[in-house]
C-alpha cells in the first residue's frame, strides 16, 4: 500500500468527541431536572436567578402526591413479583425442555416490546370490560406485569443459557430430585440475575405512564399524578423535587442492577439486552 | 450371558428420524474397565446418558446389576457420572461439593464428614475443603468430579471424556491415576473417549462405535490385531487396504490374489463366513508389520519391488511411502529407528523391496 | 400465560369490526370503522408514519456511531459505557419529556444560554410545540432501543475480517462500508423495529411538546376511546399497528437491497 497509514488516535478523535456529545444530549434532560428543582421560582425560566431547597420541604405537604407514590410502589412490587417469577417459567422452559411452538410462545411473551402500548393498553381494557372485573390498582398492576415479563425474561434467558446444563444434571445423578436440584444448584446460580430482573422490572412499572392511564380505577399511581399536575405549572415545583429523588434512587437501582447482571456472567464479553 | 452386571440390550435412540444409537447389544462385566470408543457424533455419549438416565432408549432395555432400569431417572440409578465439563458446582466449595450427594442421603453429620475426608485424602485433596471451583485447576477439578461421584458408592461409575480438556502431560498422568482408582474401589467404570490411545491404555475391553452402531467389542490387543472389519481398522491405528480375491482356503490361512502383491498367505479370522472361495475382500497389513530392504526380503518373508516416494522422520520410526507397480495407491511403511548409525537409510526415488510375514496380514470383509 | 396475552389482542380484532350505537355494541360484523378511521384519519396516519419514520431516522443515524464507538474503540470501560447509555432510559419518561420542555421553551435552557452569550436577539420559536422538538425528544427516549441491538451486531464482527479486507488493500472507509456495515445490519434492523413500531404509538411526546397540531395516532384512539367509541379506538389502532409492520418491512426490504449492491 502506497497510501500514507494514519495513526489509530486519529482516526478516533472525531468519533470520541460525538461520543461524548451524545453522552451529553442523553444526560442533557437529566440534569435539568435536579438543577430546576432546586429554583427559587415557579416559572421555569432560564437562567435561574435564586436556588433554594424550599420545594423538597413542601414534598410532605402534599399527600395526594405521597398517596400516588405509595399506590406506584405497591403495583411495582406486585408487578416486578409476578413478571420475574413469569420470566423464571418462561426462561427455564425456554432454555430447558425443547417444547413445541416453542418460538411461538416466545413471540408471544415478548410481544408487548414490539406492540405499541396504547394498543396493548387498549386491548387489556376491552377484556377487562368483556370479563367485567372493575378498574383498580391491580388492573395497572396485571398490565405492567405484561410489560415486564419480556424484560425479565430476557434477563433469566441470557443468564440461564450461560450456565452448564451439565451443573443441573450433575445434581440429578447425585440423587436429588428435580425440585431440590432447582433450590439447591440453578436458584443460587441465577439468583443474582432474579435481583436484577426484580430491580429493573420494579422500575419499569414504576415509571410506566400509557398503560396505567388505560387501566386506571380511582387511584393514581405517581405517574399519573405527574401527568395530571403538568397542566398545572405552577404546582409543579415539588413534584420536580420528588422527580429528582426518584431519578437518582433509580440511578443508583439500575447501576446495581446491571452490576449484578455482570457478576458471575460466564464469558468476559458484557451480557447485552434491553 | 450370566456374568453379565450390566446389560444393554437391542437399544435403539431415535431424535426424530436420527439414530444416534442403532441397536447396541452388549454386556458388561462387574470391576470392568469398559470404554466407547468412536469419533464425535457416533452415539456412544447417547448411549452412555442412557446407561446414567438422562436419556431413555427408544427401544430396548437396560439392567444393571439384574434390575430393569430403562425407564428410571438419573436420581434414583445407583450410578454416578463424571461429566465432561467436570459440573462441579460454581456456588460450593470442595467439600460441599464432594458432600452433594451425601447430603441428600441424610447421613449422621460425623459419617458424612468421615466419608467426605476419606474422599479429599484419596484424591490427594486434603486441605482444599474451602476453596471455590474457579480456584482449582483443571486437574484438581477433575479429581474433585470423581471424588463427588465415587463418595456415594455407587455401583458403576460413568465417565464422559473426563480427560479431554487437560494438556497432554496431565492426561497421560491422570489416565494411570485413573487405572489404579479403579482398581482400588474395584468397581465397573465405563469410559467415553474420541481417543484411540487412552482407551487401548485404560481398557479391559472398548467398544468401537461408529454412526451409532457398535462395530466390534473386545480387549485392546484384539482390537488392533484382529479387527472385525475395515472401519474399526481404520479408526485403532493406521492400515492399508488392499482389494483381493479369494483363490483357496487351506486350513487355516486364506490364498488371496491381492493388487499388486500377487498370491498371498493371510490367516484366516475367526468368523470367515465372509471370505469364501471367489470372494471379494479386503487385505489388511499395520504398516509397521511391513519392512523395506534393499535386495531380497527378510528370509521366509514374502516380498515385492517398489519405488520410494515421501519420506517423513518421526524421532524413534521413519515413515515412508512406497509405489507399487499395479497398486492403486501408495504402500505406507513404518520402520523402527535402529540404533544412530542407519539414520535416514532410504531416500526418495530409491528402488527397494517391501518385504512381510504371512502373519503381518489381516483378512478384511470387503466393504 | 399466552392465552393471557393473546385473548386481549383477538377480542380487540373482533371489537373492531362491531359497531358502537349509543351506549351499546351492535355485535353485526362489519368494516365500517375501518373505512371511517381510513378517510377521516388518513391525514393523521401519514403524518404519524411521517414523524415516527424522521424519528427512527435520527435515533439509528445517532445510535450508530455510538455504538460503533463502544465497539471498535472503547477498549476497557465498554461496560460503564454501556450503563451509561442505558441509564437514562430506566428514568421516567414523563419527568424526561417535561426536562425537554424545560430546555426547548421560549424562555428555556437553550434560547436562555443563546440569548445570554449573545449569539440571538429574539428566542428562536420552533423549539418547542413543533414536530423538531417530537423528533428530538423520541429520539433520546428510544436511544437504549437503537444502541443495544446496533453495538451487539458490531461486538460479534470478527475483527480478523476486517484486518482481512486492510491486507486485501480496503481503507478504512471502505472496508466499513463492504464488511463493518453489511455484518452490523441484523442490529440495524432490530434498531429500526424496536424504535419505529412503538413511536407510532406513543401519547405523551407529541402531547407534550407536539404543541396543538401535534397529535398522532394514539391520541386519536384516545380521544375514540374516551368518547365510548371503543369499536372505532380498536380499529385506529389496528390500522395503525397494520402501517407501521408494513412501511416497517418494506423499509428493511429496501435496506437489505440497497446494501447487498455494495460489492
Amino acid at each position: 500500500m502506497s497510501r500514507p497509514l494514519k495513526k489509530v488516535g486519529e482516526r478516533s478523535v472525531g468519533i470520541t468527541i460525538f461520543a461524548f456529545a451524545y453522552l451529553f444530549f442523553l444526560y442533557a434532560p437529566m440534569l435539568v431536572l435536579p438543577l430546576f428543582s432546586f429554583a427559587d421560582q415557579t416559572i421555569f425560566r432560564f437562567p435561574i436567578e435564586k436556588f433554594s431547597t424550599k420545594w423538597y420541604e413542601e414534598i410532605v405537604e402534599r399527600p395526594e402526591m405521597l398517596r400516588a407514590l405509595w399506590n406506584s410502589l405497591q403495583v411495582g412490587l406486585v408487578a416486578s413479583l409476578s413478571a420475574t417469577l413469569l420470566g423464571l417459567l418462561a426462561a427455564k422452559a425456554i432454555t430447558r425442555y425443547a417444547m413445541p411452538g416453542k418460538t411461538l410462545a416466545l413471540g408471544l411473551i415478548s410481544l408487548p416490546l414490539f406492540i405499541p402500548e396504547v394498543l396493548l393498553g387498549l386491548a387489556l381494557l376491552i377484556i377487562l370490560n368483556v370479563v367485567g372485573i372493575p378498574l383498580s390498582l391491580m388492573t395497572i398492576a396485571a398490565g405492567h406485569v405484561m410489560l415486564c415479563t419480556p424484560f425479565a425474561m430476557a434477563v433469566l434467558v441470557a443468564r440461564m443459557d450461560g450456565f452448564d446444563k451439565s451443573l443441573e444434571e450433575a445434581s440429578l445423578d447425585l440423587g436429588e430430585s428435580g425440585w431440590m436440584t432447582f433450590w439447591r444448584v440453578t436458584f443460587p446460580l441465577i439468583a443474582p440475575a432474579v435481583v436484577s430482573s426484580l430491580l429493573l422490572t420494579f422500575i419499569v412499572s414504576f415509571d410506566e405512564f400509557l398503560l396505567a392511564f388505560f387501566l386506571q380505577g380511582n387511584e393514581m399511581t405517581l405517574p399519573l399524578y405527574i401527568w395530571g399536575q403538568l397542566r398545572f405549572p405552577s404546582n409543579f415545583p415539588p413534584v420536580l423535587a420528588l422527580g429528582t429523588c426518584i431519578l437518582v434512587a433509580s440511578c443508583a437501582l439500575v447501576v446495581f442492577a446491571e452490576w449484578l447482571r455482570q457478576v458471575g456472567t460466564p464469558g468476559d464479553k458484557p451480557q447485552v439486552g434491553v | 450371558m450370566t456374568t453379565d452386571y450390566i446389560r444393554v440390550e437391542h437399544v435403539t435412540k431415535r431424535f426424530g428420524s436420527f439414530r444416534a444409537v442403532d441397536d447396541a447389544d452388549f454386556g458388561i462385566r462387574q470391576g470392568e474397565f469398559f470404554s466407547l470408543l468412536g469419533p464425535s457424533g457416533c452415539g456412544k455419549t447417547t448411549l452412555l446418558r442412557m446407561i446414567a438416565g438422562f436419556e431413555f432408549p427408544t427401544e430396548g432395555e437396560i439392567y444393571i446389576d439384574g434390575q430393569p432400569v430403562t425407564g428410571v431417572p438419573a436420581n434414583k440409578r445407583p450410578t454416578n457420572m463424571v461429566f465432561q465439563s467436570y459440573a462441579i458446582f460454581p456456588h460450593l466449595n470442595v467439600y460441599d461439593n464432594i458432600a452433594y450427594g451425601l447430603r441428600k442421603q441424610r447421613l449422621p453429620k460425623a459419617e458424612l464428614d468421615k466419608r467426605v475426608q476419606d474422599a479429599l485424602a484419596m484424591i490427594k485433596l486434603s486441605g482444599f475443603e474451602d476453596r471455590k471451583s474457579d480456584q482449582m485447576s483443571g486437574g484438581q477439578r477433575q479429581r474433585i468430579a470423581l471424588a463427588r461421584a465415587l463418595v456415594n458408592r455407587p455401583k458403576v461409575l460413568l465417565l464422559d471424556e473426563p480427560l479431554g480438556a487437560l494438556d497432554k502431560k496431565l492426561r497421560e498422568q491422570m489416565q494411570f491415576e485413573l487405572r489404579q482408582l479403579q482398581k482400588t474401589v474395584g468397581i465397573t467404570f465405563i469410559f467415553v473417549t474420541h481417543d484411540q490411545e487412552e482407551a487401548l491404555s485404560l481398557s479391559d475391553r472398548i467398544a468401537v462405535m461408529q454412526k451409532g452402531q457398535v462395530l466390534q467389542i473386545a480387549s485392546p490387543r484384539e482390537l488392533y490385531e484382529s479387527p472385525n472389519c475395515r472401519e474399526v481398522a481404520d479408526f485403532i491405528g493406521t492400515m492399508n487396504f488392499l482389494k483381493g480375491l479369494v483363490k483357496a482356503i487351506d486350513g487355516k490361512t486364506a490364498v488371496v490374489d491381492v493388487e499388486g502383491l500377487g498370491l498371498v498367505n493371510a490367516p484366516l479370522p475367526e468368523d470367515y463366513s465372509f471370505a469364501p472361495v471367489g470372494a471379494e475382500v479386503l487385505v489388511g497389513a499395520r504398516p509397521e508389520k511391513l519392512d523395506v530392504v534393499r535386495g531380497a526380503p527378510h528370509p521366509g518373508e514374502k516380498g515385492v519391488k517398489g519405488d520410494i516416494g515421501a519420506c517423513a522422520y518421526l524421532g524413534d520410526r521413519n515413515h515412508y511411502q512406497v509405489t507399487i507397480e499395479g497398486l492403486g495407491h501408495q504402500l505406507m511403511v513404518a520402520t523402527e529407528q535402529g540404533d544412530r548409525s542407519t539414520l535416514a537409510s532410504f531416500s526418495p526415488g530409491e528402488q527397494v523391496t517391501v518385504s512381510w510375514g504371512d502373519n503381518s496380514l489381516v483378512l478384511l470383509p470387503k466393504t | 400465560m399466552i392465552a393471557g396475552l393473546a385473548a386481549p389482542l383477538i377480542i380487540m380484532l373482533l371489537y373492531s369490526f362491531w359497531r358502537q350505537d349509543g351506549p351499546n355494541v351492535d355485535t353485526t360484523l362489519t368494516t365500517f370503522n375501518y373505512e371511517y378511521a381510513l378517510t377521516k384519519y388518513r391525514p393523521i396516519f401519514i403524518r404519524s408514519l411521517w414523524i415516527s419514520g424522521l424519528v427512527t431516522l435520527a435515533t439509528v443515524l445517532l445510535a450508530y456511531p455510538i455504538a460503533y464507538y463502544v465497539a471498535f474503540h472503547v477498549k476497557r470501560y465498554k461496560f460503564i459505557w454501556l450503563i451509561l447509555l442505558t441509564i437514562p432510559f430506566w428514568t421516567s419518561y414523563l419527568l424526561r419529556v417535561f426536562a425537554w420542555r424545560i430546555i426547548l421553551a421560549r424562555e428555556g435552557v437553550v434560547n436562555g444560554t443563546l440569548q445570554g452569550v449573545g449569539l440571538i436577539d429574539e428566542p428562536i420559536n420552533w423549539l418547542l410545540f413543533s414536530d423538531f422538538a417530537i423528533v428530538l425528544t423520541l429520539a433520546h427516549a428510544w436511544a437504549a432501543f437503537a444502541i443495544l441491538p446496533i453495538y451487539v451486531s458490531l461486538e460479534k464482527v470478527d475483527r480478523t475480517l476486517l484486518e482481512a479486507a486492510a491486507d486485501l488493500g480496503d481503507g478504512a472507509v471502505r472496508s466499513f462500508w463492504r464488511v463493518t456495515f453489511p455484518l452490523s445490519l441484523p442490529g440495524v434492523i432490530s434498531a429500526i423495529t424496536l424504535v419505529f413500531v412503538p413511536t407510532i404509538g406513543d401519547y405523551v411526546t407529541p402531547d407534550l411538546v407536539g404543541g396543538p397540531r401535534g397529535g398522532m395516532i394514539a391520541k386519536m384512539v384516545y380521544n375514540n376511546f374516551k368518547a365510548s367509541d371503543w369499536p372505532l379506538a380498536a380499529a385506529t389502532a389496528i390500522l395503525s399497528m397494520v402501517f407501521v409492520a408494513f412501511v416497517a418491512f418494506f423499509l428493511i426490504q429496501a435496506i437489505r437491497l440497497s446494501v447487498r449492491s455494495v460489492k
